[in-house]
Order: C-alpha cells, then sequence, then structure tokens
C-alpha cells in the first residue's frame, strides 16, 4: 500500500492552473489523499444551485442509456464496486459467514461462463460489518483478497466520547480491518465549526495509520447541498480516502443529486491538490438500473478512472441480488425469480 | 459484436438504438407519399418534393408542394369551418383539444421517433422534452377553452389563422401555434417547415382519427412559396409565424395594411450571464442545455456567454472538459447528446461562419474526438477571445457554437446583454438573489431563466422584444393573441394627411394680438420648429384662428431622443406615475373652461363633455398605473415564473382627428401610465388641444422628455417616426393608407405596431379605456425563477 504521508502538502493553487482540465490518470494505483491543511476560504467559497443539480441528476438517467451486452458488462462492474453490508442489530457470525461466501461468488458459477466471465475471478470489493464481526469476516475471507471495511466511531450517530471512537478504530484495525467507515459528527456541519470537522476526521485519519479512511457524511442530516459540498471538501482535506454518503440509517440516503455534490467536490479537489479521493453512495441503492445510473454519472462526472473499486464503492445489501437476476434475464431472455440466485 | 467482457473492461457507452420500425411503417401505409389535409380529407400528392433524413442523408418521403390553389382550398376550408367552431361552446371545444393531448399521448413513441429521422434531434430530447411539452400545451389550452368565456369577456376569435412554423422544433411549434388559436375558436391553415413535415402530416392523421371537425385545422406543406401564400392569402384574419428575423421582416411588409394581425416569433443571440457567485459546475451544464440542446439549433439559445472576468478561465476550462464528454451521433441513439444538422445547407452555414469566426481573430476549442462522417453532424464549438464587436457574437449561428466574452460590473453584463437587436432570452446564473433580481427586469428580453435555462411550459408566455418579434405564445398572454375586441362597427377614416400648405387667409386686423404660435414640445421644452415654417390651423368655419410649428423629420429625431434621455420615468415607482397622472387631470381641470372653448372652435359644438371625459380618463390611468399587475404563472417546476409586464420604451402616437383632446389622451395616457415615454403627432386639423396642453404637463410634475408632441404633417412626420430604429412601437389612427405606410416602415427594427383606421367612440369607457390599451402599452416578460436551500 501506498502512503503519501510524508509527502509536503502542496499549494494548491499553485498546482493545477485552469487553463487545462486535469489529465485522465493512469490505470495503475493512484497515491493516497495526504490532505492539506483546513483552507477556510476555499470550504465557504463552495457554491451549490439545487435546482440545477436536481435537474442534471434527473438528465442523467435519461442522457444515457446502456442496453444488451453493455449493461450486463457494467453490471458485473458494478458487483465489482459493492462493499457487500450487513449492519444490523441481528447479526451474527453465522450471518456474517454466509455474506462473506457470497462476496467470495457473488454469481452463480454457470451464469458467468455464458457470460464469458469465469476465469476474471468476480468478487465484491470488500465485506462491511460492525466491529463485533470483524475478526469473523477477516477468517471467512481469508485468501480471496476480500478487504474487510468496519463502520466505525460511534456508528450510526458518531455521538459516542471522542477517545471511544478513537479506541474503536484502533480495536478494528487491531482486529483486521483495511478499512475504516467513520461517521462524522454531523453538529460540526450545522453548526458551520468546519475546524473542529476537521481536527475530528484528521484524528481518525491518523488514528487509521494505513489503513483506509471513508468519511461518512451523513447528508440526508445535512440538509443542504452546500454544506453537502463543503463537508465533503473538509473531510477531503483532512485526509479522508473515500467520502461517504450515509449511514444506510438515515431517512434520506443515498440520491443523485448529492452525490453530484459530492464527486463534483472530488472534482474540484483533484484540480486544485492533484490528490484522487473516493466515492461511496451507501444506503437504498437497490436496483440494478440505480446502480447503473450511478456509474453513468461517475463516468459523466468524473472519468472512467472513477469506475474501479480503489475510487468507487456502492454500499449495499440487497443490491446483488437485482444484478443477478438482471444478468440471468440478459442471458435467457426470460425474467429471473430471487430464489434461483443463492442467498448472500 | 462487443462481448460482455468487453464491456466489463472497457465501461465504453455502447450503442442504445431507439426502433424506427413503427414509424417506418407509419410512412410506408402511406407509401411514403403525402398529400395536404385540407378540410378533414388528404390530398392527392402532387408536384412532390424528397424530405431527407438529415443522421443518414436517406430520402424518408415525398410530400406535395402547396400551390396557390391548394393554399386557397385550405383557407375556404377554415373560412367554412369558423362559424361552426366559434359557435362551439367553450367546453365543446375544450373536449377536442382534451382528446387531441390524450391522442399526442396514446401516440408519443411514433411521434417522437418519426419527429427525431425527420429533424436529426436526439431521440432523448423528443422523447422527453419535444412531445410532453406538445401534449401540455393542448391540455393547457383545453383548459382555456374551458374558461374563455369567463376569462376573456367582450372578446371573440379573430378568425382564419394562417401559420407558419420551422424546422427546429416541429411538433412543438405546431401545438404552439395550433393550442391557443383553436382553444380560442379560431380555425387553422398549418404550413410545416419544408425540411420538417412529418410530424404535421402525422398530427393531421391523428386528428383524422380523433374525428375533429372539418376544416378546423388544415394541414399543407411545402417550402416558402406556399408560406408567402398563405401569410398573403386576402382571407386570413391572422398570421403567427416563427422563423428567421429576416422572413419575419418580409411578412410585415407584406401583410401592412392588410388588418391581419401578426405574431412573430425570431431569431435571437440571447446571453448567459455568469456572474463569479454562480454554482460553476451547474453553469456548464447550463450551457449544455443552453446551446448544445437540439444542436444549438433553438432561437433562444444562450449563444452569447458573458462571464464575469475573474472567473473566466476556470469556466473555460470547466467547459472545454465537460464539452470533451458530449456525445453526438445517431439521433434515434438513446445515449446520444447531439444529433444531426437538419439540412446540408445549415451545416454548410454553421461551418462558414464557425471559419470566419477563426479568421477574424476568435480562439476556436472543439474536442478531440471526431463526429460521424456520414450524415449531417458538426461538434460543439466554443469560442474565447471574442469581443462583442466579432461577428461570432453578433450573428446568429444557430449552431452548436457559443461565444464566451468577460465583463466587470453587473452594469456592464446588462449593457453587452442588451447590445444586440435581438431580444428572445437571457439567462442568468448567481446565488445572490439581489443580484439577479436587479439584473433580470434590466435585460430586453422576453424571457429571463436564472439558474437554469431553455425550460419552456405551457402556462407561460414565450416570445420576443425587439427584433426577435412581438407576440407571446402560451399563458394568458398568449391566448390573447387570437382574441380580438368585440366592437360596435365604426366607419373607416377617409382624409389622409393634408400633403400640400394650404395658403394662409388670415381676416385683415387694425392692431394685431399677441401673438400665440405654439411651438413644439420636446424634452419638456417648448422649441421652435426645426424647419423654421408654421402651418395656419382653421376653425370649423375655416378661419385661420392660429399657426402651429411645422415639425419635419430631425423635430422627430429630437423627440425620440428626448423620450429616450427621460428613461428614468420607466423606472419610477408606479405610484409616482399615478400622482403625476392625477395632477395632469386636476390641472386639466381647472381649465375645463378654456379646453372648451377650444373644442367648440374646431367642431362648433359644445366641448365641456369631452373635457369632462378627458379628466376621468387621467384619473382612470391613474388608477390603473399600479394595478396593472403581471402574475407568478403556475409552471410545472419547483420555481417562481414571474409574468411581469414591461413598457416597451418609446412609442411613438399618431393621433387621428377625431375628438381630438380626448383621443390625444385616451392614446397617450396608458402609455406613460406604464411608463412608457412618447412622440407624439396630435390631429392635424385641431392641433390646438394637444399644444393647450403644454402648461398642463409643466404644472404637473411631469418630467421632461415623457410626453414629445409633434406638430405639422402626419404624413411627413410619420415616415420618420415610423422608420425610426430607436423607437419601440408605432401606433397609428389615421387612415388605412397611413396605417400600411407605417407599418410597411416599422419593419425596419420590427417595432410594435397598432394602427386602426376605423373610428373610434373615445367618449365611450368600455370601448377607449382600459385592458386593451394597457396590454398595447406593455410587452409581458416571464423571470424564472427556481428555487431550493
Amino acid at each position: 500500500m501506498t502512503t503519501a504521508e510524508t509527502r509536503p502538502v502542496r499549494n494548491p493553487r499553485s498546482v493545477i492552473s485552469y487553463s487545462e482540465p486535469a489529465a485522465p490518470l493512469p490505470p495503475g494505483l493512484v497515491p493516497r489523499n495526504p490532505g492539506m491543511p483546513l483552507d477556510l476560504g476555499w470550504v465557504r467559497d463552495a457554491r451549490v444551485n439545487r435546482s440545477a443539480v436536481e435537474r442534471r441528476a434527473a438528465t442523467i438517467p435519461t442522457r444515457r442509456s446502456i442496453k444488451t451486452a453493455w449493461q450486463a458488462g457494467w453490471l458485473l462492474r458494478a458487483i465489482t464496486l459493492i462493499d457487500l453490508t450487513t449492519l444490523q442489530g441481528d447479526d451474527t457470525p453465522g450471518r456474517v459467514r454466509r455474506l462473506c461466501a457470497k462476496a467470495r461468488q457473488p454469481v452463480r458459477a454457470d451464469l458467468l461462463e455464458s457470460l464469458g466471465m469465469q476465469d476474471v475471478g468476480m468478487r465484491v470489493a470488500a465485506v462491511c460489518v460492525y466491529h463485533a464481526f470483524v475478526r469473523t469476516a477477516v477468517e471467512a475471507l481469508e485468501g480471496s483478497g476480500i478487504p474487510v471495511a468496519a463502520v466505525s466511531a460511534g456508528f450510526p450517530a458518531g455521538l459516542t466520547p471522542f477517545k471511544t471512537r478513537l479506541a474503536e478504530i484502533e480495536a478494528s484495525v487491531a482486529d483486521g480491518a483495511e478499512e475504516i467507515d467513520i461517521v462524522i459528527t454531523r453538529a460540526h456541519v450545522l453548526t458551520g465549526n468546519w475546524q473542529a470537522l476537521y481536527d475530528e476526521v484528521r484524528a481518525f485519519r491518523e488514528t487509521c495509520g494505513a489503513v483506509h479512511l471513508k468519511a461518512i457524511l451523513g447528508t440526508g442530516e445535512l440538509a443542504t447541498l452546500k454544506d453537502v459540498s463543503r463537508a465533503s471538501l473538509v473531510a477531503m482535506m483532512a485526509g479522508a480516502d473515500f467520502i461517504k454518503t450515509s449511514t444506510g440509517k438515515e431517512s434520506v440516503n443515498a440520491v443523485l443529486p448529492v452525490g453530484i455534490v459530492m464527486v463534483r467536490a472530488i472534482r474540484e479537489y483533484r484540480e486544485r491538490t492533484g490528490h484522487c479521493v473516493g466515492f461511496k453512495p451507501a444506503g437504498g441503492i437497490r436496483k440494478a438500473k440505480e446502480s447503473l445510473d450511478w456509474l453513468a454519472m461517475m463516468k459523466e462526472e468524473l472519468g472512467d478512472r472513477w469506475l474501479r473499486p480503489d475510487l468507487f464503492r456502492f454500499g449495499a445489501s440487497t443490491l446483488l441480488a437485482d444484478i443477478e437476476r438482471q444478468l440471468e434475464h440478459y442471458i435467457t431472455g426470460r425474467y429471473s425469480a430471487a430464489h434461483r440466485h443463492p442467498l448472500a | 459484436m462487443t462481448t460482455v467482457r468487453d464491456a466489463f473492461e472497457s465501461m465504453a457507452w455502447g450503442a442504445a438504438p431507439e426502433s424506427a420500425t413503427l414509424a417506418m411503417e407509419w410512412l410506408d401505409r402511406h407509401h411514403r407519399r403525402f398529400g395536404h389535409f385540407i378540410n378533414g380529407e388528404w390530398t392527392a400528392p402532387s408536384d412532390t418534393f424528397a424530405v431527407i433524413n438529415p443522421a443518414t442523408a436517406r430520402e424518408l418521403a415525398q410530400v406535395t408542394q402547396g400551390s396557390d390553389a391548394d393554399v386557397d382550398a385550405a383557407v375556404a376550408a377554415a373560412r367554412a369551418a369558423l362559424p361552426g367552431w366559434r359557435g362551439l361552446d367553450g367546453h365543446g371545444r375544450a373536449r377536442w383539444l382534451y382528446a387531441i393531448a390524450r391522442g399526442v399521448q396514446r401516440n408519443s413513441r411514433l411521434f417522437a421517433v418519426v419527429e427525431s429521422l425527420d429533424n436529426g434531434k436526439p431521440i432523448r430530447e423528443s422523447r422527453d422534452i419535444d412531445i410532453p411539452l406538445f401534449a401540455r400545451h393542448f391540455y393547457h389550452h383545453a383548459g382555456w377553452a374551458q374558461l374563455l368565456d369567463r376569462e376573456f369577456p367582450g372578446m371573440e376569435a379573430v378568425g382564419v389563422a394562417g401559420q407558419v412554423i420551422p424546422w427546429n422544433f416541429p411538433l412543438l411549434m405546431l401545438a404552439w401555434k395550433i393550442a391557443p388559436a383553436i382553444a380560442a375558436g379560431n380555425t387553422v391553415v398549418l404550413k410545416p417547415a419544408e425540411f420538417t413535415p412529418l410530424t404535421a402530416l402525422c398530427f393531421a392523421e391523428l386528428l383524422e382519427e380523433i374525428g375533429l371537425p372539418r376544416g378546423v385545422v388544415n394541414i399543407i406543406t411545402g417550402d416558402g412559396r406556399t408560406g408567402a401564400a398563405l401569410v398573403g392569402h386576402a382571407d386570413v384574419d391572422k398570421v403567427a409565424f416563427t422563423g428567421s428575423t429576416d422572413v419575419g421582416r418580409a411578412i410585415r411588409s407584406a401583410t401592412a395594411g392588410s388588418g391581419k394581425r401578426l405574431t412573430l416569433e425570431l431569431g435571437g443571440k440571447s446571453p448567459f450571464i455568469v456572474f463569479d457567485d454562480a454554482d460553476l459546475d451547474s453553469v456548464v451544464e447550463g450551457v449544455v442545455d443552453a446551446i448544445w440542446f437540439n444542436q444549438g439549433q433553438v432561437c433562444c439559445a444562450g449563444s452569447r456567454i458573458l462571464v464575469a472576468e475573474s472567473i473566466a478561465e476556470k469556466l473555460t476550462a470547466k467547459l472545454r472538459a465537460r464539452m470533451e464528454t458530449l456525445r453526438v451521433g445517431s439521433p434515434l441513439d438513446k445515449s446520444v447528446d447531439i444529433g444531426a444538422i437538419v439540412a446540408p445547407v445549415q451545416l454548410e452555414r454553421i461551418a462558414a461562419l464557425v471559419k470566419q469566426g477563426c479568421d477574424e481573430g476568435a480562439t476556436c476549442w472543439q474536442p478531440s474526438w471526431s463526429v460521424p462522417s456520414e450524415g449531417l453532424f458538426y461538434p460543439p464549438t466554443l469560442f474565447t477571445n471574442v469581443s462583442p464587436a466579432a461577428m461570432v457574437a453578433q450573428v446568429e449561428i444557430f449552431g452548436p457554437v457559443v461565444v464566451l466574452m468577460t465583463f466587470r460590473t453587473p452594469d456592464e453584463a446588462v449593457e453587452i446583454a442588451n447590445n444586440t437587436r435581438y431580444g428572445l432570452a437571457a439567462s442568468v446564473w448567481s446565488e445572490n438573489v439581489n443580484l439577479a433580481l436587479d439584473v433580470a427586469p434590466r435585460l430586453k428580453a422576453g424571457t429571463v431563466w436564472i439558474n437554469c435555462t431553455n425550460v419552456f411550459d405551457a402556462a407561460s408566455g414565450f416570445g420576443g422584444y425587439r427584433e426577435s418579434g412581438y407576440g407571446r405564445e402560451g399563458g394568458r398572454e398568449g391566448v390573447y393573441e387570437y382574441l380580438k375586441v368585440t366592437r360596435k362597427h365604426h366607419p373607416e377614416r377617409s382624409e389622409g394627411s393634408r400633403s400640400i400648405v394650404i395658403p394662409r387667409l388670415r381676416p385683415g386686423r387694425t392692431s394685431p394680438p399677441i401673438d400665440r404660435t405654439p411651438k413644439l414640445y420636446i424634452a419638456g421644452k417648448q422649441v421652435r420648429p426645426d424647419s423654421g415654417y408654421s402651418l395656419p390651423v382653421h376653425d370649423s368655419k375655416g378661419r385661420v384662428i392660429a399657426e402651429v410649428g411645422r415639425g419635419n423629420r430631425k423635430d422627430i429625431r429630437n423627440a425620440v431622443e428626448a423620450a429616450h434621455a427621460a428613461g428614468g420615468w420607466s423606472r419610477a415607482t408606479a405610484h409616482l406615475r399615478a400622482q403625476v397622472l392625477y395632477y395632469i387631470g386636476e390641472n386639466l381641470a381647472a381649465r375645463a373652461d378654456e379646453f372648451a372653448a377650444r373644442l367648440k372652435s374646431f367642431t362648433g359644438a359644445n366641448g365641456s363633455k369631452e373635457v369632462d371625459a378627458a379628466v376621468r380618463r387621467c384619473f382612470s390611468y391613474a388608477a390603473w398605473a399600479d394595478k396593472y399587475d403581471g402574475a407568478v404563472h403556475h409552471t410545472p417546476l419547483r420555481n417562481v415564473t414571474l409574468a411581469m409586464p414591461e413598457p416597451l420604451g418609446a412609442i411613438g402616437i399618431a393621433c387621428p382627428d377625431e375628438a381630438p383632446l380626448l383621443s390625444f389622451l385616451a392614446l397617450t395616457l396608458p402609455a406613460i401610465a406604464m411608463g412608457n415615454r412618447v412622440v407624439v403627432i396630435p390631429s392635424e386639423r385641431a392641433p390646438l388641444l394637444a399644444t393647450d396642453l403644454y402648461q398642463v404637463f409643466d404644472t404637473s410634475d411631469l418630467p421632461g422628455g415623457v410626453i414629445n408632441i409633434v406638430t405639422g404633417l402626419r404624413e411627413e412626420l410619420l415616415a420618420p417616426l415610423a422608420g425610426h430604429d430607436d423607437v419601440d412601437a408605432i401606433w397609428v389612427f389615421a387612415s388605412r393608407a397611413e396605417a400600411a405606410a407605417a407599418e410597411k416602415l416599422s419593419a425596419g427594427n420590427m417595432k410594435r405596431t397598432w394602427t386602426e383606421w376605423s373610428v373610434r367612440a373615445w367618449d365611450d369607457p368600455l370601448e377607449a379605456e382600459g385592458p386593451e390599451f394597457l396590454r398595447q402599452a406593455t410587452q409581458v416578460k416571464n423571470i424564472w425563477v427556481p428555487y431550493g436551500a
């Protein structure tokens, strides 16, 4: 894993001049986002016009239509981007092991064969669980190369004592989590306390060490798109590897307008600092068609490089099942049933 | 053949073709040959020409070139259908419009596919924008038909409407023309553009299917000759045209003096203003909607980006990056942003203008990818390093080509935005509502979109300022265009202007009285006529009772300049204007006897009744000044659509001879009550009623230049006034010949015209006062203000 921790933070304004768009990224590994000092001027400059963003969101699915073989290919790609997730109060080791088994074999072998994908090594991007099940998942996934992500830092409200939240991260890392999905203190955003937000995420990042940090903004509780944009910027400045929409527990989860605002913040951050940050919409993405809309949005707004698991994830639990049904439909021409596909 | 694995690895957009099978079957059912749809029947195809699919250059069908005889037959059918259709009650017509709307939705995909085949626009646009708006227009106007009697009392259908529409939005323009016309009880002959007649014929088939009464809607195909025959047809009462300003100008000239009502929706070079506090990523998508919608072949396309200098570089970089991701290709591919240019001639024109722009030194930028080599395609194009003087910044290119210029201050943004002959639309981007709402009213444009662009709805009027034409389509304001005020029949004015000066005949006197030769009234001052000549004024017995200045073209020029200098009047509060109008009434009443005597000298009859009516008229327009409100339209967006009646600017008015005091005020007062400034040619026979008003105005706090009066020979004065390119409207209440001459001259800058050659009952407030006058004195600007935290 590349660590760029020691790289000096460059003056964001001097890195990229605005005369040319940022060059396309190479397909290889992207250095981690080292973060930068909090730039309050930049944060406060954020402008988001909700109506215009919603119009864009409404037309992304209608401007791009992914059909036939492309649809199947895109859906397979979507599978490789899923953080297969279970975050329920009634989770048990057995349930988590079942999920991990599905993560290793997300699609029926005969279907993969029909699609010419049998030797690709199809698997999901990660398995995402509560801390209590990190060890279970790590064991269940051994040898698969699939990392375990742990939701952490007082998930989902993020209001436990700060020290407890840091300790929670440490514990999950110690148990073998390779990715930590933290939640931010929404109050810092709602009160405009950007410094506190920055310090919090920075501390989480430092505690994570070499483990990747995804910052969950809880956008459904941030009220305005402008604050979504500002919180995105602060989290990136503080060194988040990913910014993530939601815990899945808010009343409004991942929706395209919020996604557009966050990926535009990622684009702006890259243009000004040269650093790449990933994006993870989570919560409420259940249908194969929705995953295509998100992929189309990523491709349009950030480009093809953000269609790989190091820079894009779906946080989802039931999406995979719908994708499996669509893949079978592509193969057979008949609409499929859920019970024809192995349970997660 | 792309495999799933290829797609998995490349994540490329694949092809997503919309099937054309059913559309082709529809064409085949007609053997790919069409006649006209006249009186509910199809004529046999004859003298046909080819209709081409611009994406493939292949012929789709043959349609008939409409002859004069075809036009005669269609107009006759519309005329014959008129009494029955107009006679139907509102609910009856509403049911037909409702049936049409339903039929459009039932066949929505067929209409969409045929539209994209014929025009070259992406199926996404025809499917998601054109066709839904087309249906919405009929639903909305079914409602106006239902409510017509209640909402438009005292008005009636104009009659037979001749309508000519362009090729850029064939069905949508058809809806904009036909829906309000038939809702209001008119019957229609419509000619679609020669490049894109197929969906209109498909629509005719729908009318046949639902059984619309014969002759209510007639569709004839053909090129400009057919259109000219239609608008020139003597039995057409109303002409509605959407297309180029040049053709609009020709139509204005050709119909001068015909008495035909005219709605013209013409060209544009609409500004797209970006302030430094705008959401720039949304601005970029706004530009996509503004100029890369329908290949830029949009009359209201935001083709001039005006951006604050401080963010110009940043916006340019973002635009260029976005242009890379646009997709040009087959209109029937569901993942295409930009389709085909409608015809070779149009493609050549775009290419030639772009080349000229490059030659002039502007920086031209196009994406790195290339457009399909077969079919008529042109890449999105951005010009930077452009000055307002550059050709590409002035000319309507009507293609996917946009220019970017910078400004320093909001005032300069407005100045550059208004630095055009056109005035169709404008778009303003800022997160500051104070700034946006300050700028919007100052833009000379019929539609202003704040933080959005190219959004349309049937409930909101659409139309131009300046040389972008006149009249509105959509909303309540659009329905008025197809109605006329029901009035008693009055005789036509016979006498024209005196063309020769009558010799002076002064009775001999022993001791001369103090001379009171009135001068002209310009900029609030009495000034001598430039000519240095005077004209005698005769009383009812033919005796010379005074002389008035003989104004000439230079006096008109000075008066127009004074009117423009008095622009503060337009910005004054309505309350202040009302106060001045009351004051005029008060001072006029104080001198009632003097004016009555003056009237008596001209008419021989007691003038006190006319003076009393004049005082009442002052009070009426003082009352109206702050009560002729706009509206908030119910458009289906989360926004407020503000319909604001705005003054036209400088209005030239030629007054009639009848009721010389009252007619002068009846025309002048509504104009100034709404904030216009006027240049008035008073009654030639009785100019003293106007010149006597100088002192009334002077004592009533009327700012100089709001009313300017030039006496003289109407014919001599009307020509420079009607031809003046800085006069925004011309009202002529004189003989038919004078009205015709003024209408012809008005075409120079497409000033609004209001002409009438039959006498009015000026003393009847129902006939000569109120909303009809206020509508003429204003134009509606629709400001779209989306909101959302």
